[in-house]
């Protein structure tokens, strides 16, 4: 056993930030999962346990399944379409560019934006209205001749949460250009050149050499990238408003709580919440791990 | 156990109003020393603002030595207010006083044990007798009176472009057939019959269409239960819902109830149903004239009704200026303070001595039909339904705005008018 003089300061350096993170994380996550465990309808609470309940509940809830559709859309456009616009930049990038920084910049600039700038940015930007009320982008189309583009954005039957992925892939896809970029500058000069002297076209060295090594850097991504999507509230909130046609589960979760002060049900899409994004992140924890004790 | 309960629970309050707070909303916080009054709304803009900056000056001129705290959240019809007022106040930290829509949303509070009585301050100031007798019932509960309604709004309110008809042929429609007869004209010229705006307007419109399509007596026994959801009446209004929602315009989620009534105004729509604070938008936000660049008639079918909501002032339980904000209730509920907050604001006085004299004529009409037409309250604004069963209905009109299907809306509205225990 170690003498306490080699952990003793350790631990109570970390102590303040393991309590801090034990009450404000996971004491909370306990004690929403208890409260979506309970009948709290109501302003002054009421801790009646009815069980899971308000889980099979949701389980026939109308509104719940297209907020479950909904958030599948927008996380499968949002993550395709960042991913690979970002490896397309950070190769582009990795061309040995004049000004390589100034591209760098301009790219991974949107990411310092809050969503709900971006959301009202990209609110005047997608504008659906047509023929002489036409503005935004729609405007454009029409002013370069491109007419048949013109469309109704987010506001398309079923498909308008792809409309919704727009402006969130337009602020993070500079961030995984820069993950991807980070990822291909580690990978050794030897390794490509070894690649050319066998006779590679530089196509065949991104396809067998670099991507195969990015793999990892695409795994951070799309665990960082879908954490995000699964739990998009501000960016809908500011283009869209409360509206049904583009509600994800954590607009439902905010609209129960505190329009309808149902905070039972409130907790239970929280708890959901919690889950769907568990799924993507625990996987990705054990991998690192497992990683990290064999290297 | 049942301590720490509490104390956790007040912590997870705590750090949620912090959360809140943080996100720009502009809570007035800060000290609550003695001499201080915290005044909770979500007046922050436009002839709303106007109005509270009014009262505050009487206020201020009644009582000089009170320090007015202005804690309100901004967000149309109280979206995000509501939820800072419910962390606040399950967090002991209750404002000195918070507005809310008299009628069933304020049951809400009062069921929570969240606001104290007012009887007596009634007793004193002599309003029982000039507070409208309809109104009393909605903020009353086991013949305890709970909040002090500052002012009324019409909700059902056809708003029209004088030129558009004249050019038109188009006189303002009485019943909805005679509206989808002005309305298949209009579409022909390529103008929108109807301005439409994001959800709640659409919530809105759909509750002056059940008011029109199925009269003041049965609408309003929709609240009370004895009109049932799942009557043919009730189809027939819904049928005739979604008919109008086929003259709107296509990109309604995407505007504000300002930007529907703009089409009005730039002729682009001839109508537009909002309550009549867009008379305000109209006369001084545009400077249009009434009659020459808008006109206004009931919503299809509703003449002779007055649809109404209210805002009103509490006294929550535990307010830590208790004396100072009775002085703020005192002068909310005066002639003086009504007078002064109603002309900024552009709703009518709750108080029926107020001066006719000093209010534009759309108000002055709106005061004659208050007290002459039949009364039934709005929906959307929080008169008829607890804020869990408007959500509901709120939830099924999204549904059926995506499917279209009215049997499914229906039965949807029956479920939620059942478990509203109706």
């Amino acid at each position: 056993m170690k003498r306490a003089k080699d952990w003793m300061p350790g631990l109570l350096l970390t102590a303040p930030s393991l309590v801090a993170l034990a009450i404000f994380v996971y004491g909370f996550i306990g004690w929403n999962f208890r409260i979506s465990l309970t009948n709290w309808k109501a302003l002054s609470p009421d801790y009646s346990f009815i069980g899971l309940q308000n889980y099979r509940d949701l389980l026939v809830d109308e509104r719940f399944k297209i907020d479950i559709k909904n958030s599948l859309i927008f996380t499968v456009v949002f993550m395709v379409a960042c991913l690979l616009l970002g490896l397309l930049l950070a190769i582009l990038l990795d061309q040995k560019l004049k000004f390589e920084g100034l591209f760098r910049s301009v790219y991974l600039l949107p990411m310092a934006i809050s969503f709900i700038v971006t959301g009202v940015v990209w609110r005047w930007l997608m504008n659906p209205a047509t023929d002489d009320r036409i503005s935004g982008i729609n405007l454009l189309f029409t002013k370069i001749g491109l007419d048949s583009l013109v469309n109704q954005w987010h506001l398309t039957p079923n498909w308008g949460m792809a409309g919704i992925a727009l402006p969130a892939v337009w602020q993070m896809a500079g961030y995984t250009m820069a993950l991807f970029l980070a990822g291909i500058r580690s990978i050794p000069e030897e390794i490509r050149e070894a690649g050319r002297v066998d006779g590679a076209s530089e196509w065949r060295i991104y396809r067998h050499v670099i991507l195969p090594q990015l793999r990892p850097i695409a795994l951070s991504a799309i665990v960082i990238l879908g954490h995000i999507s699964l739990k998009v509230f501000d960016l809908i909130i500011a283009i869209a408003g409360k509206q049904l046609a583009l509600d994800v589960p954590a607009i439902y979760m905010w609209q129960t709580s505190f329009d309808a002060y149902n905070f039972g049900k409130g907790a239970t899409l929280a708890t959901y919440i919690l889950f769907s994004v568990a799924i993507v992140i625990i996987p990705y924890l054990i991998f690192t791990m497992r990683q990290e004790r064999n290297s | 156990m049942k301590l720490r309960k509490s104390k956790l629970f007040g912590a997870i309050a705590i750090a949620a109003s912090i959360a809140l707070t943080a996100t720009g909303c502009s809570s007035g916080g800060g000290s609550n020393a003695s001499g201080q009054v915290e005044v909770f709304s979500w007046w922050t803009g436009g002839g709303e603002e106007a109005g509270l900056n009014a009262l505050v000056e009487v206020f201020k001129q009644e009582y000089p030595d009170v320090e007015f705290v202005n804690a309100a959240v901004a967000g149309g019809a109280g979206t995000n207010a509501r939820a800072v007022l419910a962390t606040r106040l399950q967090a002991g930290e209750a404002p000195d006083s918070f507005q809310g829509h008299a009628g069933a949303e304020l049951f809400d509070y009062i069921t929570a044990g969240q606001l104290e009585d007012l009887s007596s301050l009634y007793d004193e100031e002599g309003w029982r007798k000039v507070m409208p007798a309809t109104l009393l019932p909605l903020i009353t509960v086991d013949g305890k009176i709970y909040s002090v309604p500052v002012n009324i709004h019409r909700a059902n309110v056809m708003w029209a472009n004088p030129k558009v008809l004249a050019d038109n042929g188009i006189s303002k429609p009485g019943s909805w057939d005679e509206f989808f007869a002005a309305a298949d004209k209009l579409k022909a010229k390529g103008i929108t019959p109807l301005a439409l705006g994001e959800q709640w307007t659409q919530l809105h419109l759909f509750e002056t269409v059940l008011l029109g399509v199925l009269g003041t007596d049965a609408y309003n026994g929709l609240w009370n239960g004895t009109t049932g959801w799942n009557s043919v009446e009730a189809k027939g209004a819904l049928d005739t819902f979604k008919r109008v929602l086929t003259y709107t315009n296509s990109d309604a989620a995407s505007l504000s109830w300002q930007d529907a009534s703009k089409l009005v105004i730039d002729g682009k729509a001839a109508f537009n149903i909002m309550g009549d604070w867009a008379e305000g938008y109209f006369r001084v936000d545009n400077s249009l004239v009434e009659q020459e660049g808008y006109t206004w008639a009931p919503a299809p079918g509703t003449a002779g009704t007055f649809q109404f909501l209210s805002d009103s002032f509490t006294l929550p339980v535990g307010a830590k200026n208790r004396d100072a904000a009775i002085a703020w209730l005192k002068v909310a509920g005066s002639a003086a303070g009504q007078d002064a907050f109603n002309v900024k604001k552009g709703s009518i006085p709750a108080r029926n001595d107020a001066d006719k004299a000093i209010y534009p004529p759309y108000l002055q009409s709106a005061m004659d039909d208050w007290g002459s037409n039949k009364i039934a309250g709005s929906l959307t604004h929080g008169v008829t339904a607890s804020n869990a069963w408007k959500a509901e209905i709120d939830t099924a009109l999204g549904l059926f705005l995506q499917n279209k299907d009215v049997a499914k809306f229906q039965a949807a509205l029956a479920t939620a008018a059942t478990s509203a225990g109706k």
